[in-house]
């Protein structure tokens, strides 16, 4: 049962039902309450449900190819940082404070270094994160364990094939486990490339004044594509792609929240289906590439990676979509209308110059801040959040191809989201933000 | 002459690279910032050669090589001109409406010419206000200007951005 207030004082904002996420399979009806995107009760609960709960994509390992390579980032909104241990070779994530007084230890946002300074009291860390260096140690009794004071990782840290994930609850399952199926899918990106990817240098950092599950919904979907961006299929049609076959494909509810829009791809992939834009010089490179696919992986593998594209969620805020190029990207809520977005390249390792240059064009022009798509995605998005503080509308409606095998441009992948979501953030007996 | 008719035209009457003082080079860049600011898109691509290339590193890399890395833009003439067909739509959702913009350049050094090529750098200051909002944009241009059929244009546009992050200025869907 819904139970709505009447003459309810409080803002839209503040205001939602007994339950966020109202799904009747026999009207084939999907809600999803607006306070989800509105409510700072609701974001409390997720960085406390989600967001500390769940594995988060922390970085690639390509991103510190040499020992003492470092980068810094927030995950999960927490200033972390990567390391590759100087001797050790292996790769650390650190939380970024001094374990003396807090102050950040790592203060460049990539480099290489042999130890971190803390710059306060000059507390000195080697990149394994022991504690080598306090000045004046003779200040502190000889019961106090300098052992104890390494720099502290986050509770779990774990590698899929490159992929760095960590997790700030101990007890998460293993990440093997939470990434189920998605697995299939990542390996299909991972192998397509001949097993060896790296991102690429240059990372387009961007904002939003919108809710980040809104950016999960646009990310998996093909609804949008043609009515957002018709002003990109008229560039592809003007550079002579057929798309006029239009897109067919499929949503997958991959398990954990996790999920897949895949279908066939009627544009040219740098892996490994040429296209006339690419030009005569890049044909045999491609052709070379798939002929090396299906030698590997047989024929219909090979054609799975090579002319079929991808849009994956990794529940929460991982998105790996392979389209033409293949985009990283994740992002983090830091208030209910707020959203701040990474994205990086992945490419394979030791391309051909030329085949990186059409990957890098392929990119660019659809996607980032300054392509011809995704500014019009922020622009649809923050329309919708402007909408939602207009009040009147209750309920977003995800219902579409729920009465049908589930088609490419149809919501069954979002409301794989929102089921998951829902468990971990649903409002209980006390209402959201109360952690469970 | 109205900037319009100027760019008509092309850019400054010049000879060769040789001969183009800092004030003829200021006369095309303040021209370009006056059609920018004036959503005159057509007309701000004539001041560009058949060949042009307009460019904008990341914030994290602002010395980045498009050949190589992962860039903000990366446009030839043939995606200028798309991007130019895409603003003046109303299908490009982010800039319909159009901001309002002002485009402030400043600081204009010439160099040395290399060859028929005369780099120019400048600072700039792009102001941005649409939708109750406004950001900016700061940084460097770093053009190379040619002489093309009597008038002074511009070959290429390199647009260094001195933001650390891009996410407070949300995205560049103009033109900088």
């Amino acid at each position: 049962v819904i139970v709505t207030l009447l003459n309810d004082q409080r803002t839209p904002a503040d205001f939602f039902p007994s339950r966020l996420v109202d799904e009747d399979a026999e009207r084939h009806r999907f809600r999803v309450h607006r306070s989800a995107m509105t409510s700072p009760r609701v974001y409390a609960a997720e960085l406390a449900n989600v967001f500390a709960r769940c594995w988060l994509y922390a970085g690639h390992e390509s991103e510190i190819p040499e020992p003492g390579d470092y980068v810094r980032r927030r995950v999960g909104g927490r200033p972390i940082f990567l390391v590759r241990g100087a001797k050790s070779g292996q790769i650390r994530v650190f939380h970024n404070t001094c374990t003396h007084r807090g102050a950040v230890v790592c203060r460049k946002d990539r480099g290489n270094a042999r130890t971190f300074q803390c710059f306060y009291h000059a507390w000195t860390f080697d990149t394994d994160g022991r504690l080598v260096g306090v000045p004046d140690r003779d200040g502190y009794g000889g019961g106090l364990d300098f052992s104890a004071l390494g720099l502290a990782a986050p509770s779990r840290v774990e590698n899929y094939r490159g992929f760095i994930f960590l997790c700030y609850d101990p007890g998460v399952v293993d990440l093997s486990t939470y990434l189920g199926r998605a697995k299939e899918y990542l390996d299909l990106v991972i192998d397509g490339a001949s097993g060896s990817v790296e991102i690429v240098k240059g990372t387009n950092d961007y904002g939003m004044d919108a809710n980040w599950k809104l950016l999960v919904e646009n990310s998996i979907d093909g609804y949008h594509a043609v009515p957002v961006h018709i002003t990109y299929f008229q560039y592809l049609a003007a550079l002579g792609s057929d798309i006029s076959g239009g897109i067919t494909g499929s949503g997958t509810d991959l398990g954990n929240g996790h999920a897949v829009v895949e279908g066939d791809a009627p544009w040219g992939r740098p892996i490994a289906s040429w296209e006339p834009s690419f030009g005569d010089d890049a044909r045999q490179a491609i052709e070379q590439i798939r002929a090396g696919l299906v030698a590997r992986h047989g024929e219909q593998r090979a054609h799975r990676m090579a002319s079929t594209s991808r849009n994956l969620l990794i529940y929460p805020n991982l998105i790996i979509n392979d389209i033409m190029a293949v985009t990283v990207r994740t992002f983090m809520p830091t208030a209910p209308d707020r959203t701040e977005i990474t994205a990086w390249q992945l490419a394979p390792r030791d391309e051909l110059p030329l085949l990186r240059q059409r990957r890098l064009d392929n990119f660019l022009t659809f996607l980032g801040p300054g392509g011809f798509a995704t500014p019009d995605d922020l622009e649809a998005l923050e329309s919708c959040q402007a909408g939602f503080t207009s009040g009147g509308v209750e309920w977003n409606d995800i219902s579409r191809g729920m009465a049908r095998p589930p088609q490419q441009n149809d919501e069954a992948q979002m409301r794989a989201f929102w089921r998951r979501w829902n468990d971990q953030v649903e409002p209980g007996p006390a209402g959201p933000g109360v952690p469970r | 002459m109205t900037a319009p008719a100027q760019a008509a035209a092309g850019g400054p009457l010049s000879r060769d690279v040789s001969t183009v003082r800092r004030c003829d080079a200021e006369d095309l860049l303040y021209l370009e910032a006056e059609l920018l600011d004036a959503w005159d898109l057509d007309n701000w691509l004539r001041l560009y050669t058949e060949d042009a290339r307009y460019i904008v590193p990341t914030t994290d890399l602002p010395g980045g090589d498009p050949d190589r890395d992962l860039v903000l833009v990366d446009d030839n003439h043939m995606r200028m001109k798309s991007r130019v067909e895409r603003l003046n739509s109303r299908t490009a959702h982010r800039e319909y409406p159009h901001s309002s913009t002002r485009h402030l350049v400043t600081n204009v050094r010439l160099r040395a010419p290399e060859g028929d090529l005369l780099p120019v750098s400048a600072g700039f200051a792009v102001f941005r206000f649409r939708n109750g909002r406004g950001v900016y944009y700061v940084g460097r241009y770093d053009y190379r200007l040619t002489v093309s059929g009597g008038r002074l244009l511009i070959k290429s546009k390199r647009v260094e951005l001195d933001l650390r992050e891009l996410r407070p200025a949300y995205d560049v869907a103009i033109i900088l």
